[in-house]
């Protein structure tokens, strides 16, 4: 029998556990139904903000080896032109996450409101990109912000609300229950770790904002720390990111207690057909340890 | 001093800090730089580096030359505050290389025709050089705005040996023919049979190009630019709709296969924000 890899997060229902990462791709419509199509169970957007944001200037990304570190600068067309790109994706019938991010409750109230109101099937909230000053991060590092932008979301949406985390915290599981206090859906762990990198020839930081988030296989097991911190101290499923780049990292993220995972980095180490080779990978591990569905050894590890 | 790096310690994606050895004025607005690098000199025709100018930005730039001894050719028109740096810049100061990027001409052996506008023609230098090499007939057009502006014109005519044809436009007639390389496509190819058009210029040329190419059932491959960031497939700022072609890493070269389903092509491109723009 086919293993059966749907999974519902707090009642976003998608047919596998792969996701497109925010901030990946996510730009245009066409990128979104592509990665879909590619065998993604759901993908997330850019992080939209209220007005457009041009982001930094380039370099933006740096390719390490054993990661990406980047800091775009939160490029976006603005709520208002994004919104056109949610609609078409939708027509297509992708299954959206919409990422959005936001200095004041109202701002992430009005982006949520008509990220809805454009068909979304979930709100992802960035309180944690590491590189913008203002938004993301330094709400991220506060429970009550959390507490405050959760629950006015909240308010004011029926789908489900998912909070990303910063790894870039004392304590994580203090953030991800001042979350769940909130009433949030989901939580997704990680986004990027804070770093930088330097040119010894020039002396310079290779990256234009100097800092930016270290993403892919360095950061691999902070993420898998983090989610398995996480998902034994909270209720609500967590959605795992963090250098996944083969259906091997998947599973262990699955036993760590992700109840999905999230992909980046992977597409530019792997190309886009990483989504399909995971979801491939799992049905394989599954036939071997005889798992029927997916579900059955999600925190498989918490009892060790 | 050489810090040109080795062939077999170095990644494509790691960025090479080099000493400009040679920067060359081609026209008014147009500057080459010349460095040595093993990789971008053995780069395929077509493809392009990501050049960073400590400070200031990191920009796509067609490969206009892969010379001998890891020398390499880039050439850029003084548009902005990246390319006015780069043209400030003088020998042995540094910028940093990283590629090449991106997909390549494929090398068709028979009857080609290639067609580059302005700044256009400096991705066609090593793709002539290339198919002269593997013995193609070549007949090569090239559109400028004026005489002022004639970028690798006696370059190409130096490549082509007198051994195939080359043809120049300039929009006001002050350097051979009046008018647009596409009003000589039009003529070339409903009077001899090609194989292949190759193009790289200004979109709407190309667009134009793609549809005179069309009309008389000849394949084409179009050299696109885009705002690149990462040049590695993740950001998304290059794409292009319907299909969700990634230019940095799945062009900048497109085939007719792709262009005939490509609503963007010559239409639309994206700001630095991610809005779309009509091209201009």
């Amino acid at each position: 029998m086919e293993p059966v890899l749907k999974v519902n997060i707090a009642g976003l229902e998608i047919n596998n556990p792969t996701m497109l990462a925010a901030g990946v791709l996510g730009i245009s419509h066409s990128s979104l139904e592509r990665v879909f199509e590619a065998g993604a169970g759901a993908v997330v957007t850019k992080s939209i903000g209220i007005s457009p944001r041009k982001g930094y200037p380039n370099p933006t990304v740096v390719h390490l080896g054993f990661g990406l570190l980047n800091a775009m600068g939160l490029p976006n067309s603005g709520i208002d032109e994004y919104c056109k790109e949610v609609i078409i994706a939708k027509e297509h019938g992708v299954k959206i996450v919409t990422s959005i991010f936001g200095s004041l409750p109202e701002d992430f109230q009005i982006l949520a409101t008509k990220m809805e109101s454009s068909g979304a099937d979930a709100i992802e909230l960035n309180l944690s990109c590491p590189h913008v000053k203002g938004v993301g991060m330094q709400i991220g590092h506060d429970p009550e912000f959390i507490h405050t932008i959760v629950s006015a979301v909240k308010s004011v949406v029926k789908i489900p609300v998912i909070t990303k985390l910063t790894p870039n915290v004392t304590n994580i599981v203090d953030i991800a229950k001042a979350a769940e206090n909130a009433g949030v859906d989901a939580i997704t762990a990680i986004n990027t770790v804070r770093a930088m990198a330097i040119d010894i020839e020039t002396g310079r930081p290779l990256l234009a904002n100097k800092i930016g988030g270290l993403s892919g296989q360095a950061i691999q097991p902070i993420a898998l720390r983090c989610v398995y911190e996480v998902s034994k101290n909270v209720e609500v499923p967590v959605i795992g990111v963090g250098g996944i780049l083969n259906w091997r990292d998947a599973v262990a993220f699955l036993l760590a207690g992700a109840s999905a995972i999230q992909l980046g980095t992977a597409i530019a180490v792997r190309g886009l057909n990483i989504f399909h080779e995971i979801n491939e990978g799992l049905k394989k591990y599954m036939n071997k340890k005889g798992y029927e569905n997916v579900n059955e050894f999600i925190g498989f590890s918490h009892k060790y | 001093m050489s810090t040109s790096s080795s062939a077999f310690h170095t990644n494509i994606n790691d960025v090479r800090v080099l000493p400009i050895l040679e920067v060359k004025r081609e026209t008014y607005t147009v500057k080459s730089i010349i460095f040595e690098d093993y990789l971008c000199s053995h780069a395929n025709p077509g493809q392009y580096a990501m050049v960073w100018i400590p400070g200031v930005d990191e920009i796509p730039l067609s490969i206009s030359l892969m010379g001998e001894n890891e020398s390499c050719r880039v050439t850029v028109k003084k548009v902005g505050d990246a390319t006015s740096a780069l043209h400030k810049k003088t020998i042995g100061e540094s910028i940093g290389v990283r590629g090449p990027y991106g997909n390549h001409f494929d090398l068709v052996k028979g009857n080609v025709i290639v067609v580059g506008g302005g700044t256009g023609i400096a991705p066609i230098i090593p793709l002539i050089q290339r198919l002269f090499q593997i013995g193609s007939d070549l007949t090569l057009i090239v559109g400028y705005k004026n005489s002022n502006e004639l970028l690798f014109y006696e370059e190409a005519m130096s490549l082509l040996r007198g051994e195939g044809k080359l043809l120049v436009t300039t929009e006001d007639g002050s350097r051979g023919f009046q008018g647009f390389p596409t009003d000589l496509l039009s003529e070339e190819i409903s009077t001899d049979s090609f194989d292949m058009v190759y193009t790289c210029g200004p979109e709407l040329m190309m667009k134009k190009v793609f549809e005179i190419s069309e009309n008389n059932g000849v394949e084409l491959q179009a050299s696109l630019e885009r705002y690149i960031k990462c040049s590695i497939g993740v950001c998304g700022q290059c794409v292009l709709s319907p299909l969700g072609i990634r230019v940095c890493v799945e062009g900048p070269v497109l085939k007719s296969s792709i262009l005939r389903e490509l609503d963007d092509f010559g239409v639309f491109s994206r700001n630095s924000s991610g809005k779309k723009i009509h091209l201009q």
